[in-house]
Parts: structure tokens; sequence; C-alpha cells
């Protein structure tokens, strides 16, 4: 009996269709629920009569049924290192979807796969999937899991599993099973299931969906059985596709909303500190027009990019540690802070609030929607005197209407009088800044700061974005120095903080860019990169164009000082503090590297002078289309 | 108590030079290499730019404070860096150019 084959023309007609179901989704309103935007929504697959015995051949997989389920959500990508757990899927995406809609790209690591997903969300503010063997390649995973679990961002796993005991064929199946795969990431998931039938599947694909993408949003796991997927699809089975139904993302009470613009306005020195708040570009226009209103202070905690770094009103530059500020500086002296889904409002506050007892503190945050309780991202437990449990983003509208409704003449007199006092701040750290910038201008290895402002130079007339943590690691430079206007052009760093996704991140939100033509900065620590280098060859294979400036300090600088602060308490002296910490003897030539994986590069680079040229040709090799890399020798921060 | 005598004994001898910025008693070329292996420059950055921790060149100040430092800076006690050595270091940090103005690199003022 002859293989089955999908009929060629009803291929072609499948992929006009898909291209229909791309432009249709060009052209649909914002708010349309992927399924909407889908012009394949409806599945395909359907349940037929099996073949003649003998030979064991499958007509129709239920895992193209599941790729129905998939398509239906509107999710184009499935990233993915390749998992027999899995490999129905996987056969189904390239044969069935003509690997389009989803299209299979090709990771060599499941942190990669997962924190790729999770810098491609952060950008494009829609999820990709991922597909892992439910057991080692979830063990991969689990800490780019965890990253994007306390960054809040949605991504959507697959967890490839053999359930059924009598079905698993020998040893190597047997250790790549479990009876509960998704146990591993529960304490670092929203939501995940294991479905036994395929409707069940459509079900609780559908449920995940919307339980990722509903503020806080955060990572979702679906366990996919190999039977299910590999065998037929039973006669008689209902293959229907629920309907999405999103959520509204949580708006705060009225009342609360109220007490809070009172204070607001009443107040004498507000500042609004802002982690997590803008999910969408919407979020920062709604924070410029509430900060504008009230002429007061933002203090951006750069989490994602919730302020245009240069606005008078911004005073991040004035927070101790370069842009991201940690705490509210004393000096700022402020009388009431509000966090706007704050991510550590706790350690924000602590100096202000030890200066000034009488400090009042408002937090309008999803996190208190919705916890875990074994890892303890939440942070300390805050005293706040008006705590609304809601999506800030969501909430800004109306605490804009709130606000407008108080302000007196009077009051506008007073607001304009504050905003010019923090115009001129803003003004004076900024120059600050590039003061401080100048020094160590031509030291070899090259300054942080002088990497930054020769990138700087030459990206600002581009439409560009940093896929990379504007980090401590680099003093907060791009941050500090660089005019960040819109809100695709930062997505903050780890969830986590755990060191490796910022290599991934960075490619998969270079992925995001390139539909976009946009030219990606990567400003790319040595030690993240070693954790999973694979994806400098993902980023040649798909051909992601980007421009990756190696921040080499041959070290794990963080590490470094650590264990020098614990030697020199202890009065034991330094000499051995780079044994663990630094890397060294051989250093490692990224550039080759690179090159070795298909991505154009040069380097080292130890002279600044060199770095204008490095920049350039980086750039020109990015605009036709390919990823660059240039390793820079660089000082510890 | 040797945190004060060390400091007195800085002012001292610069007072003896008569000097502000001129070259404290400590050699520089050893001050350097002292700077580097003590691993001052992991948190100050190699010419003293400032990095975790914040600028110290160019300074005249003493470096007293590496003895019972208050923040987050590590302490070095005489026993793992003895005070000429910190002489030597302070030399080096005095031994460095300020930077070009910053008005002059053009791309800082982008
Ligand atoms: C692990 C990081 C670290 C190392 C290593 C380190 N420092 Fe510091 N240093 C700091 C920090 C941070 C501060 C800011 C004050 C504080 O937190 O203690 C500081 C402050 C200082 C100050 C006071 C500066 C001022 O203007 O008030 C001096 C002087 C100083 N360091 C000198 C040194 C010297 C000399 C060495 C090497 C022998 C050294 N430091 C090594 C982190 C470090």
């Amino acid at each position: 009996m002859p293989k089955s084959k999908r009929n060629p023309v009803g291929r072609r007609g499948f992929l006009r269709g898909a291209v229909a179901g791309a432009a249709a989704f060009a052209a649909q309103a914002p708010n349309a629920t992927p399924q909407q935007q889908n012009a394949n929504a409806p599945a395909r697959a359907e349940a037929t009569a099996p073949a003649e015995s003998g030979v064991r051949i499958v007509e129709r997989a239920g895992s193209d049924f599941m790729v129905d389920v998939i398509q239906s959500l509107g999710i184009e990508y499935v990233f993915a290192m390749p998992g027999s757990s899995f490999a129905g899927l996987h056969e189904s995406i390239l044969n069935y979807a003509g690997n389009k809609n989803p299209e299979y790209i090709t990771c060599m690591h499941e942190e990669s796969s997962v924190a790729m997903a999770n810098g491609y969300a952060k950008v494009e503010g829609k999820p990709v999937a991922i597909a892992v063997h439910g057991t080692v390649g979830l063990q991969h995973a689990s800490m780019a899991v965890y990253d994007a679990f306390a960054d809040h961002s949605p991504v959507y796993m697959i967890l490839g599993n053999s359930q059924d005991a009598t079905k698993r064929g020998g040893e190597v199946i047997w250790v790549h099973s479990a009876q509960d795969p998704a146990a591993l990431v529960r304490d670092i998931t929203k939501w995940d299931d294991q479905p036994v039938s395929l409707p069940h599947f459509a079900e609780s694909a559908v449920r995940a969906y919307k339980i990722k993408m509903t503020p806080p949003m955060g990572p979702v796991a679906i366990t996919i059985d190999t039977e299910l997927q590999e065998e037929q699809i039973p006669i008689g089975t209902n293959l229907r596709i629920p309907k999405l139904s999103p959520s509204t993302p949580p708006a705060g009470d009225g009342a609360a909303i109220a007490d809070a613009a009172k204070m607001l306005v009443a107040a004498e020195n507000p500042v609004l500190l802002a982690g997590r708040m803008a999910r969408t570009p919407e979020g920062m226009k709604n924070l410029v027009e509430l900060a504008e209103l009230l002429q007061c202070a933002v203090l951006d905690q750069h989490r994602r990019l919730n302020f245009p770094s240069r606005h008078p009103l911004n005073q991040s530059n004035r927070a101790g540690q370069g842009g991201k500020p940690l705490m509210v500086p004393v000096v700022m002296a402020p009388d009431l802070v509000v966090g706007l889904e704050s991510n550590d409002l706790y350690t924000a506050i602590r100096l202000v609030r030890a200066r000034n007892p009488q400090l009042k503190v408002i937090s309008i945050s999803a996190g208190d929607l919705f916890q875990r309780s074994n890892y303890q991202n939440f942070q300390r437990y805050t005293e706040e005197d008006i705590s609304i449990a809601a999506d800030a983003e969501a909430t800004l509208p109306y605490l804009i209407e709130a606000c407008k409704k108080l302000i007196t003449d009077d009051r506008k007199r007073t607001f304009q009088a504050r905003g010019a006092k923090l115009a001129e701040a803003h003004n004076q750290a900024l120059e600050k800044a590039r003061l401080d910038a100048s020094y160590g201008w031509d030291a070899s290895p090259i300054s942080t700061a002088r990497l930054s402002a020769e990138l700087w130079a030459q990206i600002r007339t581009e439409d560009w974005a940093l896929v990379t943590d504007s980090s401590p690691w680099i003093h907060d430079w791009p941050l500090q120095l660089w005019d960040f206007t819109k809100h695709y052009q930062y997505i903050g760093g780890a969830g986590a903080e755990g060191v490796g996704y910022a290599a991934p991140a960075a490619v998969g939100a270079a992925f995001a860019h390139k539909r976009h033509g946009r030219l990606p900065i990567a400003i790319q620590p040595d030690g993240d990169l070693m954790c999973a280098n694979g994806v400098l060859w993902t980023a040649a294979h798909h051909k992601i164009p980007m421009l990756t400036m190696m921040h080499n300090n041959r070290a794990y600088h963080q590490e470094v000082m650590g264990l020098q602060g614990l030697a020199n308490r202890r009065q034991r002296g330094i000499d051995h503090i780079e044994i663990g910490t630094k890397i060294y003897d051989p250093y490692i030539d990224y550039a080759k590297l690179a090159s070795s994986m298909g991505v154009r590069s040069e380097g080292p680079i130890t002279d600044p002078k060199d770095l204008a040229g490095a920049i350039r040709r980086g750039i020109q090799a990015v605009k036709g289309g390919e990823p660059y890399l240039v390793d820079v020798v660089t000082q510890p921060r | 108590m040797k945190n004060m005598i060390l400091a007195a004994s800085i002012a001292l001898l610069l007072l003896a030079k008569g000097a502000h910025a001129q070259q404290p008693p400590g050699d520089v070329a050893k001050g350097k290499a002292l700077y580097m292996k003590n691993g001052c420059y992991e948190c100050h950055g190699t010419v003293g730019q400032g990095g975790t921790g914040p600028r110290l060149a160019p300074r005249t100040a003493s470096l007293a404070y590496v003895r019972k430092p208050a923040g987050q800076m590590p302490p070095y006690t005489p026993k793992v860096m003895p005070d000429a050595e910190l002489l030597d270091v302070q030399a080096y940090l005095m031994s460095i150019p300020a930077p070009p103005a910053v008005k002059s690199l053009g791309i800082l003022n982008q």
C-alpha cells in the first residue's frame, strides 16, 4: 500500500489559504482574537477510515489536528530542538502545515527555545509556541521558564510524553516518560494540563492560551501524548476547536482609583515608579499622559520600556546605579510613591520611607492576582496605603480621567513649577551621565560607556532596538545615554536574573524585529553566551539580522566581586579568586566561535578607536539581512 | 587607629610637598600593578573611571576609606594590603590624567 500523501493541489490550496489568512491578520482590528484573525480556524483534519491492516499507515494523524488548533490560535512559529516525544507534531508541522503557521525554528538547546520565545513575546506582544521533551528537554528549559514566569511573559510550552506505559517501546522511551511532566515547572507556570483525547487537547490548548495572555501573563504547558499525536484520529471524533474568549485585562476598582487620584493630585512630590507596567505601546503613551498631566516625576525600573528615556519628567538617571533605579533616591524627597507593576516596591521605597515615615504608597499591580508559593520572586511584603490588585496598564486611563476631574487651576500652576524643576534635574542628570562616561574614554580594555556611545552614534538615525538588558553589567549606559522613545526598543532583562537568558532572548527578540525591518542591537555578556551559544547558529540558519557587540570582560564578573568581598572580609587577600570566576587560559575567541556557526564576525577589539569601523561594518551586514558579531574586550563593567 | 595614622601621614606628606594635585610619595608603576593585583579595578575600573564602585581618578584624597568601608566595598585590612601599598596605589590614581572635555567628544553629545 502506498504511503499516504496529501493531494498536492489540496496543499497548494492550503498555502493560498494561509496567505489569505496572513493578509486578513494584517488588516484586523488590534483586539480581534487570534482565531478571528486566522482564516484557517476550523479544523481541517477529519476522522477518516483507517487503512487496510498489514503495514501501519496513518491517514489522518492526531498531531495534524493539534496543528489545526495551534494555527487557530494564531501561533506562527514553534521554537524547538527536536525530540522523539513530539516527533508526531514536528512531522505535522512540516508536512501537514507545509512548515508555515506554524513554522519550525530550529533551536540547539531547550533553554534557548524558551528564552527565545520570551524575547519574541516581549517585542511582539504575541506568543510563539515551544516544544520540548517533557522530561530531559523540560529539565534543560526550566531556568528559562522561571525567567519568563518572573517576567510575566507568555510562553506557550508543548511537552512531549508517552503516557501509556504498555506502549513505550524500550528503555529510552521509558526514561524519557513521566507520570506528570509539568510537575517540574508547576511552581513557575500559570497553568498546565495533560489531555487524554484530541477534543480534550483542543479545549486545554485554547484554555492555556487564554490563561497565559491574561495579566499577569506567564508561561503555560500542555503535555501531548505520543500516541495521541501519532495515531489515526478515531472515527467519529468530534474535532471542534473551541472559540478563544480572551479575558479583558483586569482594571482597578473605581472607588480605589478615585482615592488614588485624590492622593496624586494633592501630593507635593509624587513619584510614579513603573516596573513591568507597559505591556504594550499604549501603556507607555498613558504613562506619559498621566505624568504630563501631573507634571510629576517618573522613575522607570525598566523591566519594560515604560517611559521615554529623555522625557524631561524622566528622573531615572538621578537614581544611583545607572538608569535603572533600584531605589527611589532620597534627594527626590517624595511624599507619595505610586508603584505601577513595580518589581520590588519594598526595596524601591526603603530609603525614602526611612527618611519620611509619613510617605504614602499606592500600588497597582496584577501581581497581587496571582502568586505561587515556592519560588520567592514576589519579593518582600510592602505596606501600602492603597493596594489595587489590577493590571496597571488597563487601569491608567481611568486614573487619568479621575485625576483630570480633580485638578484646579491652582494645582495646575503648582504642577507647572514642579515640572520645570524636574526638567532641569533631568538635564543635569543627563549631563552628569555624559561626564561620567567621559572617564576612561580611551582606556583599554574598552569602557562600557565608550562602547555604548560609539553604538549610539551610529544607530540613532536608524529604526533600532536594544535586545539585551541595559544592565548594571554595563553600568546601564544605554538607558543613561540613548534616546529610547518606542516601546519595542527595550524589553528589560531576565525576570529571574538567570545567566544564559541574554543570548537566546536577544535572538528571539531580533527574530520578532525582522519582519519590521528593524536594527536589533545586542550587548552580549561573555559568560551568558557560553551557556548555550548554539543560538548563534540559529541566528545564522534562520537569517536573523542582529548586531551583537560582545561585552567580553573575560569573567563572571558579579561573582568576582562577591568572592573578592568574602576573601577580604576574611583577611585572606584575593590572590586566588580568579579560580572559578574568570574566563582565561585560554581566552575565548568569540569571533571565531561565531564564524564557526556561520555568523560573520570580527575582533577581539581592544583599542576603542577600532570600534566605529567595526560597528559600521556590522550595521551594513545586518542591513543585508544577516547576524554579525563584534568581539569587544571590555572593562569589568 | 591605623586608619587615622595613614590618613594623617598622607596628609602630612602632601602638606610637606605643599601640593594639591602634585605627585604623592608612592611609586606610580608599583601602584598601578598593586591596583590591578588587589582587584581595585574590578569595581573601580582599570583607570579609576568607576564601575560598581565610584570614580577614583583623578583624585588627590587619601585611600583611608579602604580600611573601614561603610557600604558595599569589601574592607582591605593592613594584613592584605599594607599602608605603603596604599600610598603607591594613591600615586597611581593621582597620575591618571583628567578625561577630555565632554564637549570635545562629539559622539557623547548626541
Ligand atoms: C567589590 C568591589 C570593590 C572593590 C574590589 C574595591 N572597591 Fe572601593 N568601593 C567600592 C564601592 C561600592 C564603593 C562605594 C562606597 C561603598 O559602598 O563602600 C567604594 C568606595 C571606595 C572609596 C571611597 C570613594 C569616595 O570617593 O568616597 C575608595 C577610596 C576606594 N573605594 C578605593 C578602593 C581601592 C584602593 C581598592 C583596591 C585596593 C578598592 N576600592 C576595591 C567597591 C569596591
